[in-house]
């Protein structure tokens, strides 16, 4: 006798999302709070001076940042899947990379290029005469441009998977009713991918909002400038972190934003059946087209960088220079990121689903504020964990010295639990994003069914959903794992005495200009985060993935 | 269904390993015994000395890197229970405000007082900012103090870092200090009136006076030190400002014994050895600093440069005015 479905209850899965995303969202909320008391003086001087700037400026910095990875990323990525043209094969996944190269390595190494006393400028005049100047871009334009450089890989990634996941079918039958292969992208292709696209873009927003290093090294006037500015100038931290909360006014608007462009259509597929879209070969001077616009992209955005790296690493001395140390603090790096990833994707796959089993009020709050940390930039999070950890710390100690008439060392607070808690509060962002759009591209239907056939939540999950989430899930383990191995500001203020990451490594190197010192960390790193990407890339499929 | 099960035993070894690392990263570090733990935030040439000291007296160092205003944060966090023993740091401003937020306990040794100056108790090692000029563009005669740096006819010739930056807070503190905030605000607003260029980096000004994107700027003289080590023949010369006034503006990197070092004894051990003749000599020959301790020698390519007055002002107290400097030179328009 068949057993009688059971409702589709989201069970244990609730509470387990808030028991993850409400401790999660203290140090995000200990920002917010700040605003209850706010520094008037602080507020009114920057009013007078620069507020109005620093938000038109940082809005500016966003859209600018937005649109830039949204179009570049999309369109490579539509170029790459459903185009054929000389060195494609290559460019597929080629063209991820600059993902690894952190955004303030690549800041310097552009400087140190392009500036009026590096080599580019230095050469041009040699032949132009002394008195030529390139036209200097202005911080906006270098700052938009670096960061849509550096940004652009994670549109680029979920738009292709997306592009991927799509059967030939629903693209086949526009251009067999006429539509051109441009027409079928604006009207089939690029609609059904906008979870994606939007989801993308959003994390290269907020990315953005969050930077301080690249700011920092063109001296653009963003809040996140002023927030260092306010604490390291005027060493005023609570008028510091109510800036930081300005930004997760702006971060909750971004997200906002996404939910309404992803919002109300809402496309889901089942497993794509049948072969994958059969990309259109291009000829003649299309093809010549898209290989140069390829091959440009990458140039910029990831072989001039690291070419300067290589250049300085060599100059600085080269192998004799890698010692026990670069090792150390690589195996450092990539055992935190190993482990952030695997933690993290692991809380973002557990909330992404308990939202999908019940999209409750408080489900939905408690994972909004939890994926805000990212939006916040680093040190001030950094100091939103560190404060409630080390309030636990000493609430601990007076409970050890009642009981037990016996001290307790620090148990969070500078130790590697500290550390991790503070990542997963800074990328939990990113887990949940490309875990919840993948998710959201499968049919309900699909759990409908399995749970009428009895399945558990648990075992849908399981059975039916992780199968068809590899892709995401192996692209929010390597973005999670590239994010931590590149994160500085937490790393350095809550790391366990004598652990160094290359991160850390490298800014000890930079905070006293000697870039070409911390070329060889800085490679090190690089090739550290392709690893991962790469093999995503490999393992998710290439050209063509494989039919079913 | 094979997929299905590596899937979600991923999943789980991210777990296992993730409790291991915790119950690692909770377990309490050994305590070696007599071990002094250092926050710095200065992160150049200092390896020799510590290296020497540990060599000297047996007694291992701990550093941990950062930045001023995030390792103040985490030392008043972990307060009571802090691993630290000492708190170095860069910039006088830096040294008053960690002292009066109650990070720094007082100590006194005759060693100490024999090794430094009365007015630079804590500090250990100097350097000064200063106006740097491209020597084939610009003569010594043409420029005279910090002040006149907001003369029309450095329109567009000026290179400097941010108001944001530490370095140039403390030189608008001690003008502050001296001048009045009004006053002080009209000098920053003759500045900023000459349009500089803005680089956020000392070595970048450099080059770029060296390139001639600029004529003048200001920056930290061990900078330039570095790079005519390298390229004696760098077309970049310091001048010495103010000195028909209050003499050029000197800065100060130095350490503390936290409130509450664990091991005070060896930390004062430690200061004591900083501020010797030998240690200092070291940071004198690595980091071209100028040493406090007068028994030490200036580095040959700074005393190229020669003597000059240097101004006086009582530079630690300037972290008192350090918040009105922000301020006023927001209001000057200084970026």
């Amino acid at each position: 006798m068949p057993r009688a479905p059971r409702p589709a209850r989201a069970g244990w899965w609730t509470p387990a999302a808030l028991a993850i995303a409400c401790p999660v969202a203290v140090p995000v909320l200990s920002v917010a709070l700040s605003l209850a008391t706010p520094r008037g003086e602080i507020w009114s001087h920057l009013w007078l001076t620069q507020l109005p700037e620093l938000v038109v400026n940082t809005l500016a910095l966003v859209a600018g940042v937005g649109v830039g990875a949204v179009v570049l990323g999309t369109a490579l990525a539509w170029l790459c899947v459903h185009h054929r043209f000389p060195g494609r094969g290559l460019f597929e996944w080629a063209l991820v990379l600059p993902l690894a190269a952190p955004g303030y390595v690549f800041a310097f190494t552009f400087l140190g290029m392009f500036d009026y006393a590096g080599p580019v400028q230095t050469w041009l005049r040699g032949r132009l005469g002394h008195g030529f100047r390139l036209a200097d871009p202005g911080a906006y334009a270098s700052v938009v441009a670096v960061m849509t450089l550096a940004f652009y890989p994670y549109v680029y990634l979920l738009a292709r998977a997306a592009f991927l996941e799509q059967g030939a079918a629903t693209l086949e039958t526009a251009r067999a009713l006429g539509r051109s292969s441009w027409e079928a992208f604006y009207e089939v292709t690029l609609p059904l991918a906008r979870p994606s696209i939007v989801a993308g873009g959003a994390l290269a927003m907020m990315e953005a909002l969050a930077d301080f290093g690249t700011v920092a090294t063109f001296g653009y006037r963003s809040l996140t400038e002023a927030v260092y500015r306010v604490w390291h100038g005027m060493f005023d931290r609570a008028a510091a972190t109510q800036i930081a909360a300005l930004l997760l006014l702006f971060a909750l608007g971004l997200l906002a934003l996404e939910r309404s462009l992803r919002g109300r259509a809402r496309f889901t597929q089942s497993r794509r059946r049948g072969p994958g879209v059969a990309p259109v070969a291009l000829a003649g001077g299309r093809a010549l087209a898209a290989t140069v616009a390829c091959a440009l992209v990458l140039l910029v955005a990831f072989l001039v960088p690291v070419g300067q790296l290589v250049v300085w690493a060599v100059q600085t001395g080269g192998p004799e220079r890698i010692g026990a140390a670069l090792v150390e603090h690589l195996g450092v790096t990539i055992l935190l990121g190993g482990v952030t990833a695997g933690m993290t994707c692991a809380l973002g796959l557990a909330l992404a689903y308990a939202r999908r089993l019940s999209p409750s009020r408080p489900v939905r709050l408690a994972t909004r504020l939890a994926a805000m940390g990212y939006a916040v930039p680093g040190a001030v999070i950094a100091v939103g964990v560190l404060l409630p950890l080390a309030w636990i710390d000493h609430a601990l100690d007076a409970l050890a010295w009642a009981m037990l008439a016996r001290p307790l060392p620090l148990l969070l607070t500078g130790t590697a639990a500290g550390l991790l808690f503070a990542y997963v509060v800074r990328f939990l962002a990113v887990g949940f994003q490309t875990l919840d759009a993948s998710l959201g591209t499968v049919s309900p239907h699909l759990d409908e069914a399995s749970r009428s056939l009895g399945a558990s939540s648990g075992a849908v999950l399981r059975r039916v959903h992780l199968p068809l989430l590899r892709r995401g899930l192996l692209t929010a383990l390597a973005l999670v794992f590239v994010e931590t191995i590149k994160e500085l500001p937490a790393t350095l203020l809550l790391r366990p005495l004598g652990v160094t990451t290359l991160a850390v490594d490298i800014w000890t190197r930079t905070s006293e200009s000697l870039w070409a010192e911390a070329a060889l960390p800085g490679l090190a790193i690089v090739i550290t985060g392709l690893l991962p990407v790469v093999i995503t890339m490999r393992a998710s499929g290439l050209a063509t993935p494989p039919g079913t | 269904m094979r997929r299905i099960r590596l899937g979600f035993r991923g999943v789980a070894v991210g777990l296992i390993l993730t409790g291991g690392f915790l119950a690692a990263g909770a377990l309490p570090a050994p305590a070696q015994t007599g071990e002094v733990v250092i926050y710095s935030a200065r992160h150049y040439g200092q390896e020799p000395a510590f290296e020497a000291f540990t060599k000297k007296t047996g007694i291992q160092i701990k550093i941990l890197n950062g930045s001023t205003g995030e390792m103040f944060e985490r030392l008043r966090a972990e307060g009571d229970r802090t691993p630290a023993d000492v708190l170095l740091t860069v910039d006088a401003g830096n040294l008053w405000n960690a002292a009066r937020a109650g990070l720094l306990q007082k100590v006194d040794s005759p060693e100490l007082q024999a090794n430094l100056p009365a007015h630079l108790r804590d500090p250990e090692m100097r350097w000064v900012g200063t106006i740097m000029y491209n020597t084939k563009k610009v003569t010594p005669a043409e420029l005279s103090t910090y002040e006149a740096l907001g003369d029309p006819k450095w329109k567009g010739r000026l290179c400097l870092r941010t108001s944001g930056y530490i370095y140039n807070q403390s030189l608008i503190a001690t003008l502050t200090r001296r001048h009045g905030e009004a006053h002080a605000e009209a000098i920053v607003r003759g500045w900023s009136q000459n349009q500089p260029t803005i680089i956020n980096s000392d070595t970048k000004i450099l080059e770029a006076i060296a390139a001639g994107q600029c004529d003048v700027g200001l920056t930290n003289h061990y900078y330039l030190a570095r790079l005519v080590a390298k390229d004696p023949a760098f077309p970049v010369a310091p001048f010495w400002a103010n000195q028909q006034t209050t003499g050029t503006h000197v800065n100060v990197s130095g350490a503390g014994v936290t409130a509450h070092a664990k091991n005070r004894a060896n930390a004062l051990k430690l200061l004591e050895f900083l501020s010797s003749p030998e240690a200092q000599q070291m940071f004198a020959d690595v980091g071209f600093e100028y040493p406090a301790n007068p028994q030490a020698a200036v580095n040959p390519i700074v005393a190229r440069w020669g003597r000059f007055k240097q101004d006086d002002i009582n530079i630690a107290a300037a972290g008192e005015f350090q918040a009105a400097a922000t301020r006023l030179a927001d209001r000057a328009g200084y970026k």
